[in-house]
Protein backbone atom coordinates (compact mmCIF):
# COMPACT_ATOMS: atom_id res chain seq x y z
CA UNK A 1 0.00 0.00 0.00
CA UNK A 2 2.88 2.31 0.76
CA UNK A 3 3.96 2.18 -2.86
CA UNK A 4 0.52 2.97 -4.19
CA UNK A 5 -0.03 6.37 -2.58
CA UNK A 6 0.63 8.13 -5.87
CA UNK A 7 -2.14 6.24 -7.61
CA UNK A 8 -4.58 7.37 -4.95
CA UNK A 9 -3.23 10.89 -5.36
CA UNK A 10 -3.77 10.67 -9.13
CA UNK A 11 -7.40 9.60 -8.62
CA UNK A 12 -8.06 12.34 -6.09
CA UNK A 13 -6.48 15.05 -8.24
CA UNK A 14 -8.27 13.98 -11.42
CA UNK A 15 -11.61 13.77 -9.61
CA UNK A 16 -10.93 17.21 -8.16
CA UNK A 17 -10.08 18.51 -11.62
CA UNK A 18 -13.26 17.14 -13.15
CA UNK A 19 -15.48 18.50 -10.39
CA UNK A 20 -13.79 21.80 -9.73
CA UNK A 21 -12.87 22.43 -13.35
CA UNK A 22 -16.45 22.06 -14.49
CA UNK A 23 -18.32 23.47 -11.50
CA UNK A 24 -16.26 26.15 -9.84
CA UNK A 25 -16.45 29.78 -10.74
CA UNK A 26 -14.42 30.76 -13.81
CA UNK A 27 -13.49 34.27 -14.95
CA UNK A 28 -15.95 35.67 -17.49
CA UNK A 29 -14.03 36.96 -20.48
CA UNK A 30 -14.76 38.04 -24.02
CA UNK A 31 -14.73 35.32 -26.67
CA UNK A 32 -13.37 32.70 -24.27
CA UNK A 33 -16.32 32.80 -21.85
CA UNK A 34 -16.92 29.41 -20.28
CA UNK A 35 -14.53 27.68 -22.67
CA UNK A 36 -11.68 28.87 -20.48
CA UNK A 37 -12.41 25.72 -18.46
CA UNK A 38 -10.72 23.82 -21.27
CA UNK A 39 -7.49 25.07 -19.69
CA UNK A 40 -7.77 22.21 -17.20
CA UNK A 41 -8.30 19.57 -19.87
CA UNK A 42 -6.39 20.79 -22.92
CA UNK A 43 -3.35 22.71 -21.68
CA UNK A 44 -2.73 20.11 -18.99
CA UNK A 45 -2.45 17.45 -21.71
CA UNK A 46 0.56 19.29 -23.16
CA UNK A 47 2.20 19.69 -19.79
CA UNK A 48 1.63 15.99 -19.13
CA UNK A 49 2.93 15.05 -22.56
CA UNK A 50 6.15 17.03 -22.17
CA UNK A 51 6.74 15.60 -18.69
CA UNK A 52 6.13 12.01 -19.84
CA UNK A 53 8.30 12.40 -22.94
CA UNK A 54 11.06 13.91 -20.80
CA UNK A 55 10.84 10.91 -18.48
CA UNK A 56 10.98 8.65 -21.53
CA UNK A 57 14.15 10.37 -22.68
CA UNK A 58 15.70 10.08 -19.20
CA UNK A 59 15.03 6.33 -19.24
CA UNK A 60 16.56 6.11 -22.73
CA UNK A 61 19.73 7.74 -21.37
CA UNK A 62 19.71 5.38 -18.39
CA UNK A 63 19.31 2.43 -20.74
CA UNK A 64 22.23 3.52 -22.92
CA UNK A 65 24.41 3.83 -19.83
CA UNK A 66 23.52 0.47 -18.31
CA UNK A 67 22.06 -1.77 -21.02
CA UNK A 68 19.24 -3.10 -18.81
CA UNK A 69 16.29 -3.99 -21.01
CA UNK A 70 13.71 -3.12 -18.32
CA UNK A 71 14.76 0.52 -18.58
CA UNK A 72 13.97 0.41 -22.29
CA UNK A 73 10.50 -0.96 -21.48
CA UNK A 74 9.89 2.06 -19.28
CA UNK A 75 11.22 4.41 -21.93
CA UNK A 76 8.94 3.12 -24.69
CA UNK A 77 5.82 2.88 -22.56
CA UNK A 78 6.30 6.41 -21.23
CA UNK A 79 6.71 7.60 -24.82
CA UNK A 80 3.47 5.84 -25.78
CA UNK A 81 1.64 7.41 -22.86
CA UNK A 82 3.05 10.78 -23.95
CA UNK A 83 1.83 10.22 -27.50
CA UNK A 84 -1.64 9.36 -26.15
CA UNK A 85 -1.69 12.61 -24.19
CA UNK A 86 -0.50 14.52 -27.24
CA UNK A 87 -3.30 13.04 -29.35
CA UNK A 88 -5.84 13.90 -26.66
CA UNK A 89 -4.37 17.39 -26.52
CA UNK A 90 -4.89 17.86 -30.24
CA UNK A 91 -8.46 16.56 -30.05
CA UNK A 92 -9.44 18.68 -27.04
CA UNK A 93 -7.80 21.66 -28.72
CA UNK A 94 -9.64 21.05 -31.97
CA UNK A 95 -13.02 20.83 -30.23
CA UNK A 96 -12.28 24.05 -28.39
CA UNK A 97 -10.98 25.81 -31.48
CA UNK A 98 -14.09 24.82 -33.40
CA UNK A 99 -16.15 27.04 -31.09
CA UNK A 100 -13.61 29.75 -30.37
CA UNK A 101 -11.77 30.23 -33.65
CA UNK A 102 -14.54 28.94 -35.91
CA UNK A 103 -12.69 25.91 -37.29
CA UNK A 104 -11.06 22.89 -35.72
CA UNK A 105 -7.73 23.28 -37.53
CA UNK A 106 -6.49 26.70 -38.51
CA UNK A 107 -2.80 26.05 -39.07
CA UNK A 108 -1.80 27.89 -35.94
CA UNK A 109 1.91 27.58 -35.19
CA UNK A 110 1.27 25.68 -31.97
CA UNK A 111 -1.05 23.26 -33.72
CA UNK A 112 1.60 22.63 -36.33
CA UNK A 113 4.29 22.14 -33.71
CA UNK A 114 2.08 19.66 -31.88
CA UNK A 115 1.40 17.72 -35.06
CA UNK A 116 5.10 17.57 -35.92
CA UNK A 117 5.92 16.44 -32.41
CA UNK A 118 3.47 13.56 -32.76
CA UNK A 119 4.99 12.71 -36.15
CA UNK A 120 8.41 12.45 -34.52
CA UNK A 121 7.17 9.98 -31.95
CA UNK A 122 5.20 7.97 -34.51
CA UNK A 123 8.47 7.70 -36.44
CA UNK A 124 10.08 6.48 -33.22
CA UNK A 125 7.48 3.72 -32.90
CA UNK A 126 7.88 2.75 -36.58
CA UNK A 127 11.65 2.58 -36.07
CA UNK A 128 11.17 0.23 -33.12
CA UNK A 129 8.99 -2.10 -35.13
CA UNK A 130 11.51 -2.41 -37.92
CA UNK A 131 14.11 -4.18 -35.80
CA UNK A 132 13.88 -7.69 -34.43
CA UNK A 133 16.77 -8.02 -32.02
CA UNK A 134 15.71 -6.76 -28.61
CA UNK A 135 18.99 -5.17 -27.53
CA UNK A 136 19.65 -3.55 -30.88
CA UNK A 137 16.11 -2.21 -31.02
CA UNK A 138 16.47 -0.77 -27.56
CA UNK A 139 19.82 0.85 -28.34
CA UNK A 140 18.98 2.34 -31.73
CA UNK A 141 15.57 3.60 -30.71
CA UNK A 142 17.03 4.98 -27.49
CA UNK A 143 19.48 6.99 -29.55
CA UNK A 144 16.65 8.28 -31.76
CA UNK A 145 14.55 9.08 -28.71
CA UNK A 146 17.24 11.36 -27.26
CA UNK A 147 18.04 12.86 -30.65
CA UNK A 148 14.38 13.57 -31.40
CA UNK A 149 13.84 15.07 -27.98
CA UNK A 150 16.75 17.45 -28.51
CA UNK A 151 15.32 18.43 -31.88
CA UNK A 152 11.84 18.85 -30.40
CA UNK A 153 12.74 21.47 -27.82
CA UNK A 154 13.26 24.32 -30.29
CA UNK A 155 10.11 23.20 -32.05
CA UNK A 156 7.81 23.29 -29.05
CA UNK A 157 9.23 26.06 -26.96
CA UNK A 158 10.92 28.52 -29.29
CA UNK A 159 9.24 28.52 -32.69
CA UNK A 160 5.63 29.16 -31.56
CA UNK A 161 6.82 32.12 -29.51
CA UNK A 162 8.45 33.64 -32.58
CA UNK A 163 5.25 33.54 -34.56
CA UNK A 164 3.54 36.91 -34.31
CA UNK A 165 0.29 35.59 -35.78
CA UNK A 166 -0.47 32.78 -33.37
CA UNK A 167 -4.10 32.60 -32.32
CA UNK A 168 -3.42 30.98 -28.97
CA UNK A 169 -4.14 32.95 -25.84
CA UNK A 170 -0.85 34.35 -24.59
CA UNK A 171 0.63 34.67 -28.10
CA UNK A 172 0.61 37.28 -30.80
CA UNK A 173 -0.81 39.98 -28.57
CA UNK A 174 -3.64 37.80 -27.25
CA UNK A 175 -3.66 37.98 -23.49
CA UNK A 176 -2.62 34.74 -21.80
CA UNK A 177 -4.14 33.24 -18.75
CA UNK A 178 -1.60 34.95 -16.54
CA UNK A 179 -3.26 38.23 -17.26
CA UNK A 180 -6.81 36.86 -17.05
CA UNK A 181 -6.38 35.07 -13.83
CA UNK A 182 -5.86 37.88 -11.42
CA UNK A 183 -7.17 36.11 -8.35
CA UNK A 184 -5.58 32.73 -9.15
CA UNK A 185 -8.97 31.00 -9.36
CA UNK A 186 -7.75 29.03 -12.34
CA UNK A 187 -4.35 28.27 -10.92
CA UNK A 188 -5.69 26.37 -7.93
CA UNK A 189 -7.25 23.92 -10.35
CA UNK A 190 -4.68 24.08 -13.13
CA UNK A 191 -1.56 23.00 -11.27
CA UNK A 192 -3.18 20.07 -9.42
CA UNK A 193 -4.73 19.07 -12.76
CA UNK A 194 -1.28 18.95 -14.40
CA UNK A 195 0.00 16.69 -11.64
CA UNK A 196 -3.12 14.53 -11.71
CA UNK A 197 -3.15 13.93 -15.46
CA UNK A 198 0.61 13.28 -15.52
CA UNK A 199 0.26 10.71 -12.75
CA UNK A 200 -2.56 9.06 -14.70
CA UNK A 201 -0.22 8.79 -17.70
CA UNK A 202 2.53 7.37 -15.52
CA UNK A 203 0.09 4.86 -14.07
CA UNK A 204 -0.92 3.76 -17.56
CA UNK A 205 2.73 3.36 -18.54
CA UNK A 206 3.42 1.50 -15.31
CA UNK A 207 0.69 -1.06 -16.03
CA UNK A 208 1.98 -1.62 -19.56
CA UNK A 209 5.56 -2.01 -18.37
CA UNK A 210 4.44 -4.66 -15.92
CA UNK A 211 2.52 -6.51 -18.65
CA UNK A 212 5.65 -6.46 -20.78
CA UNK A 213 7.74 -7.85 -17.98
CA UNK A 214 5.25 -10.63 -17.31
CA UNK A 215 5.20 -11.49 -21.01
CA UNK A 216 8.99 -11.61 -21.06
CA UNK A 217 9.08 -13.82 -17.97
CA UNK A 218 6.57 -16.18 -19.59
CA UNK A 219 8.65 -16.40 -22.74
CA UNK A 220 11.86 -17.27 -20.92
CA UNK B 1 40.15 12.20 -31.17
CA UNK B 2 42.85 12.93 -33.65
CA UNK B 3 42.78 15.82 -36.09
CA UNK B 4 44.90 14.08 -38.71
CA UNK B 5 42.68 11.04 -38.53
CA UNK B 6 39.61 13.18 -39.22
CA UNK B 7 41.30 14.88 -42.15
CA UNK B 8 42.39 11.58 -43.65
CA UNK B 9 38.87 10.17 -43.23
CA UNK B 10 37.42 13.20 -45.02
CA UNK B 11 40.09 12.81 -47.69
CA UNK B 12 39.12 9.17 -48.11
CA UNK B 13 35.43 10.08 -48.49
CA UNK B 14 36.32 12.66 -51.12
CA UNK B 15 38.57 10.23 -52.94
CA UNK B 16 35.99 7.46 -53.01
CA UNK B 17 33.41 9.98 -54.20
CA UNK B 18 35.74 11.01 -56.99
CA UNK B 19 36.36 7.42 -57.99
CA UNK B 20 32.63 6.82 -58.17
CA UNK B 21 31.89 9.90 -60.21
CA UNK B 22 28.73 8.32 -61.55
CA UNK B 23 27.18 8.67 -58.07
CA UNK B 24 28.07 12.35 -57.89
CA UNK B 25 26.89 12.98 -61.43
CA UNK B 26 23.73 11.08 -60.56
CA UNK B 27 23.02 13.43 -57.68
CA UNK B 28 23.62 16.54 -59.77
CA UNK B 29 21.39 15.11 -62.48
CA UNK B 30 18.73 14.25 -59.89
CA UNK B 31 18.80 17.86 -58.75
CA UNK B 32 18.68 19.22 -62.28
CA UNK B 33 15.83 16.93 -63.34
CA UNK B 34 13.78 17.78 -60.26
CA UNK B 35 14.23 21.46 -60.95
CA UNK B 36 13.26 20.92 -64.55
CA UNK B 37 10.18 18.91 -63.60
CA UNK B 38 9.11 21.75 -61.32
CA UNK B 39 9.79 24.24 -64.08
CA UNK B 40 7.65 22.27 -66.55
CA UNK B 41 4.82 21.48 -64.13
CA UNK B 42 4.46 25.06 -62.98
CA UNK B 43 4.19 26.02 -66.64
CA UNK B 44 6.60 28.85 -66.19
CA UNK B 45 6.52 29.88 -69.81
CA UNK B 46 3.07 31.23 -69.08
CA UNK B 47 3.71 33.15 -65.92
CA UNK B 48 6.25 33.48 -63.15
CA UNK B 49 5.53 32.21 -59.64
CA UNK B 50 5.54 34.50 -56.65
CA UNK B 51 8.47 34.84 -54.30
CA UNK B 52 7.05 32.73 -51.46
CA UNK B 53 6.47 29.72 -53.71
CA UNK B 54 9.81 30.19 -55.43
CA UNK B 55 11.64 30.10 -52.12
CA UNK B 56 9.70 27.20 -50.59
CA UNK B 57 10.06 25.12 -53.74
CA UNK B 58 13.81 25.69 -53.80
CA UNK B 59 14.21 24.39 -50.26
CA UNK B 60 11.92 21.42 -50.80
CA UNK B 61 13.98 20.38 -53.83
CA UNK B 62 17.16 20.75 -51.79
CA UNK B 63 15.65 18.77 -48.91
CA UNK B 64 14.84 15.80 -51.11
CA UNK B 65 18.23 15.91 -52.82
CA UNK B 66 19.88 16.07 -49.41
CA UNK B 67 17.95 13.09 -48.05
CA UNK B 68 18.85 11.06 -51.11
CA UNK B 69 22.51 11.95 -51.16
CA UNK B 70 23.20 11.70 -47.43
CA UNK B 71 21.30 8.42 -47.17
CA UNK B 72 24.18 6.62 -48.79
CA UNK B 73 26.73 7.71 -46.19
CA UNK B 74 25.90 4.84 -43.85
CA UNK B 75 23.19 2.85 -45.58
CA UNK B 76 25.12 2.08 -48.72
CA UNK B 77 28.32 1.24 -46.94
CA UNK B 78 29.04 -2.48 -47.07
CA UNK B 79 29.14 -4.26 -43.73
CA UNK B 80 32.73 -5.33 -44.10
CA UNK B 81 33.99 -1.88 -44.96
CA UNK B 82 32.10 -0.35 -42.04
CA UNK B 83 33.71 -2.84 -39.68
CA UNK B 84 37.11 -1.97 -41.09
CA UNK B 85 36.63 1.75 -40.44
CA UNK B 86 35.47 1.06 -36.94
CA UNK B 87 38.55 -0.97 -36.23
CA UNK B 88 40.95 1.77 -37.34
CA UNK B 89 39.16 4.90 -36.10
CA UNK B 90 37.08 5.95 -33.11
CA UNK B 91 33.33 6.49 -33.58
CA UNK B 92 33.66 10.19 -32.78
CA UNK B 93 36.17 10.66 -35.58
CA UNK B 94 33.88 8.83 -37.96
CA UNK B 95 30.78 10.87 -37.20
CA UNK B 96 32.72 14.16 -37.35
CA UNK B 97 34.38 13.33 -40.65
CA UNK B 98 31.14 12.07 -42.19
CA UNK B 99 29.28 15.18 -41.06
CA UNK B 100 31.93 17.52 -42.45
CA UNK B 101 32.08 15.59 -45.69
CA UNK B 102 28.29 15.62 -46.08
CA UNK B 103 28.21 19.33 -45.29
CA UNK B 104 30.70 19.97 -48.09
CA UNK B 105 28.76 17.74 -50.45
CA UNK B 106 25.41 19.38 -49.67
CA UNK B 107 26.93 22.84 -49.92
CA UNK B 108 28.27 22.05 -53.38
CA UNK B 109 24.94 20.55 -54.46
CA UNK B 110 23.01 23.50 -53.04
CA UNK B 111 25.19 26.00 -54.90
CA UNK B 112 24.87 24.10 -58.18
CA UNK B 113 21.13 23.81 -57.55
CA UNK B 114 20.85 27.51 -56.81
CA UNK B 115 22.55 28.40 -60.08
CA UNK B 116 20.35 26.08 -62.17
CA UNK B 117 17.23 27.03 -60.24
CA UNK B 118 17.64 30.78 -60.61
CA UNK B 119 18.58 30.23 -64.27
CA UNK B 120 15.32 28.52 -65.26
CA UNK B 121 12.78 29.57 -62.65
CA UNK B 122 11.40 33.05 -63.08
CA UNK B 123 9.84 34.78 -60.15
CA UNK B 124 7.86 37.91 -59.67
CA UNK B 125 9.43 40.21 -57.17
CA UNK B 126 7.43 42.64 -55.17
CA UNK B 127 8.16 46.16 -56.24
CA UNK B 128 11.26 47.87 -55.01
CA UNK B 129 12.90 44.83 -53.48
CA UNK B 130 16.48 43.87 -54.11
CA UNK B 131 17.80 40.35 -53.85
CA UNK B 132 20.33 40.19 -51.01
CA UNK B 133 22.71 37.62 -52.47
CA UNK B 134 25.12 37.52 -49.52
CA UNK B 135 22.40 36.71 -47.00
CA UNK B 136 20.83 34.18 -49.33
CA UNK B 137 24.21 32.45 -49.52
CA UNK B 138 24.46 32.54 -45.72
CA UNK B 139 21.07 30.82 -45.62
CA UNK B 140 22.36 28.19 -48.03
CA UNK B 141 25.49 27.59 -45.95
CA UNK B 142 23.60 27.33 -42.65
CA UNK B 143 20.91 25.21 -44.25
CA UNK B 144 23.39 22.73 -45.71
CA UNK B 145 25.23 22.51 -42.39
CA UNK B 146 22.01 21.80 -40.51
CA UNK B 147 20.76 19.29 -43.06
CA UNK B 148 24.14 17.56 -43.12
CA UNK B 149 24.49 17.20 -39.36
CA UNK B 150 20.98 15.92 -38.70
CA UNK B 151 20.76 13.71 -41.79
CA UNK B 152 24.14 12.09 -41.17
CA UNK B 153 23.06 11.02 -37.70
CA UNK B 154 19.64 9.86 -38.91
CA UNK B 155 21.19 7.83 -41.71
CA UNK B 156 23.38 6.16 -39.09
CA UNK B 157 20.23 5.28 -37.15
CA UNK B 158 18.26 4.15 -40.20
CA UNK B 159 21.13 1.97 -41.41
CA UNK B 160 20.67 -0.23 -38.34
CA UNK B 161 17.07 -1.06 -39.22
CA UNK B 162 15.46 -3.00 -42.01
CA UNK B 163 13.81 -1.11 -44.85
CA UNK B 164 16.21 1.75 -44.21
CA UNK B 165 15.64 3.97 -47.24
CA UNK B 166 11.99 4.71 -46.52
CA UNK B 167 12.73 4.85 -42.81
CA UNK B 168 15.32 7.52 -43.52
CA UNK B 169 12.65 9.88 -44.85
CA UNK B 170 10.18 9.08 -42.07
CA UNK B 171 12.75 9.66 -39.33
CA UNK B 172 14.34 12.75 -40.77
CA UNK B 173 11.48 14.96 -41.95
CA UNK B 174 9.96 15.84 -38.59
CA UNK B 175 13.41 16.39 -37.07
CA UNK B 176 14.55 18.63 -39.92
CA UNK B 177 11.43 20.79 -39.96
CA UNK B 178 12.62 23.44 -37.47
CA UNK B 179 15.79 23.91 -39.52
CA UNK B 180 13.89 24.13 -42.81
CA UNK B 181 11.34 26.58 -41.40
CA UNK B 182 14.08 28.88 -40.10
CA UNK B 183 16.08 28.66 -43.32
CA UNK B 184 13.00 29.46 -45.41
CA UNK B 185 12.31 32.50 -43.26
CA UNK B 186 15.93 33.65 -43.47
CA UNK B 187 16.16 33.26 -47.23
CA UNK B 188 12.79 34.96 -47.71
CA UNK B 189 14.13 37.94 -45.76
CA UNK B 190 17.17 37.95 -48.04
CA UNK B 191 15.00 37.72 -51.16
CA UNK B 192 12.90 40.66 -50.06
CA UNK B 193 16.09 42.61 -49.39
CA UNK B 194 14.96 43.40 -45.86
CA UNK B 195 17.33 45.21 -43.59
CA UNK B 196 20.01 42.75 -42.50
CA UNK B 197 19.42 43.31 -38.80
CA UNK B 198 15.97 41.71 -39.22
CA UNK B 199 17.59 38.35 -39.94
CA UNK B 200 19.91 38.26 -36.91
CA UNK B 201 17.37 36.29 -34.84
CA UNK B 202 16.96 33.63 -37.50
CA UNK B 203 20.71 33.26 -37.98
CA UNK B 204 21.27 32.88 -34.25
CA UNK B 205 18.50 30.30 -33.91
CA UNK B 206 19.85 28.35 -36.89
CA UNK B 207 23.35 28.33 -35.44
CA UNK B 208 21.92 27.22 -32.09
CA UNK B 209 19.86 24.39 -33.61
CA UNK B 210 22.90 23.26 -35.60
CA UNK B 211 24.99 23.29 -32.44
CA UNK B 212 22.39 21.24 -30.52
CA UNK B 213 22.07 18.67 -33.29
CA UNK B 214 25.81 18.38 -33.73
CA UNK B 215 26.48 18.08 -30.00
CA UNK B 216 23.80 15.43 -29.58
CA UNK B 217 25.08 13.35 -32.47
CA UNK B 218 28.64 13.68 -31.12
CA UNK B 219 27.45 12.29 -27.78
CA UNK B 220 25.13 9.59 -29.12
CA UNK B 221 26.99 8.13 -32.06
CA UNK B 222 29.37 5.99 -29.96
CA UNK B 223 26.31 4.16 -28.53
CA UNK B 224 24.84 3.61 -31.96
CA UNK B 225 28.13 2.29 -33.27
CA UNK B 226 28.35 -0.49 -30.70
CA UNK B 227 25.43 -2.43 -32.12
Amino acid sequence: MKKNWWKALALILVTYTLLAGLLMDAPRLNILNETIRNLHFHVTMWFGMVILLTASMVYAIKYLRSGQITLDDKSVELAKAGVLMGALGIITGAVWANYTWGEPWSGDSKQNAAAICLLIYFAYLVLRNSMKDEQQRARVSGVYNIFAYAAMIPLLFILPRLDPNSLHPGNGGNPGFNSYDLDSKLRVIFYPAVIGWTLMGAWLANLRVRTRQIERALED
Amino acid sequence: MNKNQIFSLIGKELLSEWRQRFALNGMVLYLASTIFVCYMSFGLKVGAIDAVTWNALFWIILLFTAVNSVAKSFIQESRGRALYYYSIASPIEIIISKTIYNALLLLALALVGFVIYSFVMERTNEDGTTFDLLYFLIAIVLGSLGLASSLTMISGIAAKAENSTSLMAVLSFPVILPIILMVIKLSKNAMDGLDRSVSTDEILILVAINAIVFAVSYLLFPYLWRS
